[in-house]
């Protein structure tokens, strides 16, 4: 009895130590989980979720102060995504924080523009090009489609315009396999 | 819009699974050559049951039943089963075995083409472990039975389990060879004396069904010749047979039969050309196609000689179709212009 | 030259004879034009014309826009009616910008000037080559300029001219090598030249010995050292990769390019254009194009970029129940989204389909792992492998087992015996990897731009901080002087001016909030909580060591 005890507590003891030793010598510096929830986000920097950006999410939810779904630019997928990553259940987005659309980039009505610089301190991206009482205009590729310009604007000359299928964008589509018998 | 090859090559799937049927019929004919009816009986009731089955599992499912009934895979699954079977055995357990392997072992994995497990063998496996006796009950061959049954005697025995009058099961029925020297062994005989003590052995195998596996393998090179099968799954099944026969052999001659008799039961040359080389649940590399056979082999081999069971085609196969996609992953052949890793 | 055979390959039924037989058609003038922006690999050309503008035959009208781009030229004189989207031949079926030409009959020249390509300087004849629109004619169309450049890679030694034009029906790089074989091969010359290739190879495939006859001649009548060889019939030998394995034996890296090995390929046709462009100053304003099918007279057109593929079917004689067209063959073409389509510098063929010719495709099965795919994949593929991780959107896995060495070549889906439209799966995987990686590039520029604003704004907020300790210590020093009279009128004015802007800005500030339904005042409100929130997280102190 007293030898199995012993047994049993010598294989932890050194079980234990080797756990030990290989925390120590196969440490991580920093905090990898942030960089991956992050590279995760879509970096639209909208703030929706109601942090200041993707990246402060992304440390809020790796401390497990936030929850997954509160992205909605992200998706569905993106929940999905994270969902994978933490080893929890996906769930549905949640809608206090705004619905997904369509991906879009910002417009300025370039004649109503008065030059006030308020959505150029709004940009998260610096998307914005202009100068005091000088027109400004987006920088269309730069443009997250955060819609944080939208407010700011004194005299409502920003909208959001969902970008459209070309061309260039366009995406060979997943062959419809219908084997099934339809109606 | 579709961007792939706007003209097809003559061949469907219904080619490939009659063309197969087409291989099996020397097989067929030197089956019932050799054993009478029952074959015969067998394989159109179990074609029958197939039919009947996978149009109740598509019409349960909600698939179209054209396209699927006439791509003839059922009735391949059904022929290997009864092919597989007792020749004379019941109605009931072709029944049951076409339940497990249209109703289960296709079906629930999602029918044609998703299968992990060879259909045939899942409903074989099931029967063998669920009624063993009535799955060793063999038809004699004729040239040793008492007596041979007549067309109707085959029905009314195989549908009503009734024997003509005056004769005795044990002159329509014997046990396999293989089944003949396991049972042998188990009383402690030496192989000689297994040998000498039965008729059932012919010049290398079984009297009667060394000819059946002899049509079989005529059967399986004209599969092969046409492309439908490749050359590397049954050879590395022969192969491995013979190897792990051969070795036991060479071993303890007095305990472990010769790899040739291992190779002329009908049930090696059957799952080397027809059963093995099922393409939904085999390998898919070259290969992993050799690795595939030889395992299939060696475990066949080794369940005959040290399972509980008389013969182990069915349960290599089945062990072998678990391991495919572990061994197609590690078996990828390099790409063109890929540099050889190592 | 011992010939070497490349893996895979099918042979379907050739149907080559039917346009082979009669010679290249000359083109003739549509009354309309309609010339894409986007008819070669890499940015679109930027159009240089307005709308009402005369042009002439052989003018740009479109410059390339940047490096992987071609120029694009009016194909006949006319004027300019329409610049904007327009059908073009595409598989998505979207419109795209086009130029679109009213041509006025008279078919006159611009100007033109051939090069003395001999004595010009490698850089500056690449140059003439990309703004005289050449780009591969073999159906990639990617600018031949950039092709054209050995800097930057191993050195190339081996030029193939490719003349395989192994798809069936087509018969257009037939024609021409019949018909223009000394064109041809003056293009080869200057090809040569750019790349300081020593050897010089054309293959052709040994169905086309007239070709191969009037090429040797050719080539005896120039004097040139060329190889021709006559390569066995075997779909896709036309491949870069695969004519380069017949030719030459190197196996091009996977993942990697026929030049990796030190060989550059060519398609005939691109060749001829070359020659047209430096020799008689011909921009690329028209190709062979190989009219057949369910048509009355199939027949090779010299056509004019531009021109609608009905006026090219009226032509050669419609014939009732066309149920479409393909451009290109049928291995690799596709099916143009409408008739009226024009011509671009890709289009090889047009192929009008009927129902005899090309049946509706039987119903499609689940695939049974049969294998047939696997020996004709040129590339050594497993494409039932490729197929169930493409079905299953497990686009990883499709990368690791070689997606991208897919040559889209049909084979696997030709000989598919459950039907299967295997290439659709490919494509569709390859680009919906590329839309991720896109994404993905995207979202890191959106993430470093966001990083950099942050440290940008710390470090105004410091200066300012400094700045204004800076005025206070100095302030402190000139602390005694006392403020004049004038000094505070000066500040009341101030004062006074700041107040009024404040008004100003008040009513002015909530104009945009005004007479909004509530759900969007809601909206504009969370929305200023969020930013007012991100500002002042943004003038929180962070660490001094951040820069």
């Amino acid at each position: 009895m007293l030898t199995a005890i012993l047994v049993m507590a010598g294989i932890a003891i050194a079980l234990g130590a080797v756990l030990g030793f290989a925390a120590l010598r196969y440490k991580v510096e920093g905090d990898p989980m942030v960089e991956r929830i992050d590279a995760i986000l879509p970096q639209t920097q909208c703030g929706q979720c109601g942090y200041p950006g993707c990246r402060p999410y992304a440390t809020a939810i790796a401390k497990g102060e936030a929850d997954i779904n509160l992205c909605p630019p992200g998706g569905e997928d993106g929940v999905k995504k994270l969902a994978e990553l933490l080893g929890v259940e996906p769930k549905p987005l949640d809608e206090t924080h705004g619905v997904t659309k369509p991906k879009s980039v910002a417009y300025i009505q370039e004649d109503l523009c008065i030059g006030c610089t308020l959505c150029i301190q709004a940009c998260p991206v610096d998307a914005i090009l202009g100068a005091a009482k000088q027109m400004h205009t987006i920088i269309a590729s730069e443009c997250t489609g955060c819609e944080l310009c939208v407010a700011p604007c004194p005299v409502d000359c920003i909208s959001m315009v969902p970008l459209q299928e070309d061309l260039g964008s366009w995406k060979w589509k997943y062959p419809v396999f219908r084997l099934k018998q339809v109606g | 819009m579709t961007a792939s090859a706007h003209i097809l090559q003559k061949g469907s799937v219904t080619r490939v699974m009659l063309l197969v049927l087409a291989c099996l019929l020397p097989g067929v004919l030197a089956y019932a050559w050799q054993f009478g009816w029952g074959i015969v009986i067998n394989l159109v009731w179990a074609s029958l049951l197939a039919l009947a089955l996978e149009a109740l599992a598509l019409r349960l499912r909600g698939y179209p039943l054209k396209p699927f009934l006439s791509d003839g895979s059922a009735i391949v699954t059904a022929w290997l089963l009864a092919l597989s079977l007792p020749p004379l055995a019941p109605w009931w357990l072709l029944l049951v075995g076409m339940i497990f392997a249209i109703g289960v072992a296709k079906h629930l994995y999602g029918g044609l083409g998703q299968n992990i497990f060879n259909p045939a063998m899942v409903g074989f496996a099931v029967l063998i472990i669920s009624f063993p006796v009535q799955m060793t009950q063999w038809s004699a061959p004729l040239a040793l039975a008492a007596h041979s049954l007549s067309f109707g005697e085959s029905l009314s025995f195989v549908f009503g389990g009734t024997l003509p009058a005056g004769v005795a099961l044990d002159a329509v029925v014997s046990a396999t060879p293989l089944d003949t020297v396991r049972t042998g062994l188990l009383q402690q005989h030496t192989l000689d004396e297994i040998h000498s003590a039965s008729q059932i052995f012919g010049s290398i195998g079984g009297v009667g069904s060394e000819w059946v596996a002899a049509a079989y393998l005529l059967g399986g090179i004209a599969l092969w010749a046409l492309r439908i099968v490749p050359w590397q799954v049954p050879v590395a099944f022969l192969a491995g047979i013979w190897l792990t026969a051969g070795f036991l052999h060479w071993a303890d001659a007095g305990r472990y039969a010769a790899p040739w008799f291992q190779l002329a039961a009908p049930s090696a040359m059957l799952g080397a050309f027809f059963i093995a080389t099922d393409p939904v649940s085999g390998a898919t590399t070259p290969r992993g196609r050799i690795i595939f056979g030889l395992g299939a082999g060696f475990l066949t081999v080794i369940i005959r000689v040290f399972g509980g069971y008389p013969d182990g085609v069915a349960f290599a196969i089945l062990l072998m179709n678990l391991c495919v996609p572990l061994i197609d992953a590690y078996t990828q052949p390099p790409v063109f212009g890929e540099a050889k890793k190592k | 030259m011992e010939l070497q055979r490349f893996p895979g390959g099918v042979h379907p039924e050739e149907h080559k004879s039917q346009s082979a037989s009669r010679p290249i058609h000359a083109a003739f003038v549509p009354r309309k034009l309609v010339l894409p922006m986007r008819q070669h690999i890499g940015q679109p050309a930027k159009p240089v014309v307005k709308v009402g503008d005369h042009v002439l035959k052989g003018q740009t009208i479109a410059e390339a826009d940047g490096y992987v781009s071609v120029a694009l030229h009016a194909p006949s004189s006319g004027t300019v009616t329409e610049i904007g989207l327009a059908s073009v031949p595409h598989p998505s079926g979207l419109p795209d910008l086009c130029i679109t030409i009213e041509t006025d009959g008279r078919d006159e020249w611009a100007a033109r000037t051939p090069i003395d390509w001999r004595n010009t300087d490698p850089a500056a004849l690449r140059g003439h080559v990309r703004d005289l629109g050449i780009a591969g004619l073999g159906g990639a169309v990617f600018p031949s300029s950039i092709k054209l450049d050995p800097a930057g890679g191993p050195p190339i030694h081996t030029l193939i001219l490719n003349g395989g034009e192994c798809e069936p029906w087509i018969t257009c790089d037939d024609r021409l090598m019949r018909e223009r074989a000394e064109d041809i091969l003056e293009g080869a010359r200057i090809m040569q030249h750019l790349l300081g290739a020593e050897r010089l190879i054309a293959g052709i495939e040994d169905n086309k010995p007239e070709a191969i006859a009037a090429m040797q001649a050719a080539a005896q009548k120039l004097g040139l050292t060329i190889e021709i060889a006559a390569m066995p019939t075997i779909y896709p030998g036309g491949g870069g990769k695969q004519i380069t394995k017949t030719l030459t034996g190197l196996d091009t890296p996977s993942g990697g390019r026929t030049t990796d090995v030190g060989v550059q390929v060519f398609n005939v046709g691109t060749s001829y254009a070359l020659a047209r462009a430096i020799l008689h100053g011909e921009p690329l304003i028209s190709r062979i194009v190989t009219i057949t099918g369910h048509v009355l007279r199939p027949q090779n057109f010299e056509v004019l970029i531009g021109t609608p593929m009905s006026e090219l079917l009226l032509h050669a004689g419609e014939r009732d129940g066309t149920t479409g067209i393909i451009m290109g063959g049928p291995m690799m073409g596709f099916d143009v989204p409408d008739m009226d389509v024009p011509v671009v510098k890709a289009t090889n063929c047009v192929l009008a389909k009927s129902k005899e010719l090309f049946p509706p495709k039987p119903r499609e099965l689940p695939c049974i792992r049969c294998t047939q795919c696997v020996p004709v994949c040129p590339a050594k593929l497993q494409p039932q492998q490729l197929y169930w991780f493409a079905r299953a959107k497990d686009l990883g896995r499709a990368q690791e087992y070689h997606l991208f060495d897919c040559i889209e070549c049909g084979c696997c889906s030709y000989v598919c015996p459950s039907h299967i439209p295997l290439v659709d799966y490919y494509r569709y995987a390859k680009s919906e990897i590329w839309a991720r990686e896109k994404e993905k590039r995207l979202a890191d520029t959106a993430r470093d731009r966001h990083e950099f604003r942050l440290f940008r704004m710390e470090r105004e907020k410091k200066e300012k901080a400094e700045r204004l300790a800076a005025k206070a210590q100095s302030k402190k020093a000139e602390a005694p002087a006392l403020s004049t009279p004038e000094q505070d009128a000066k500040k009341k004015l101030i004062q006074e001016a700041l107040a009024r802007a404040q008004a100003k800005k008040a009513a002015v500030a909530p104009k945009n909030t005004d007479n909004l339904p509530p759900d969007k005042q809601a909206e504009i409100a969370e929305i200023e909580a969020r930013r007012a929130k991100i500002v002042e997280i943004a003038k929180q102190p962070v660490e001094p060591e951040q820069h």
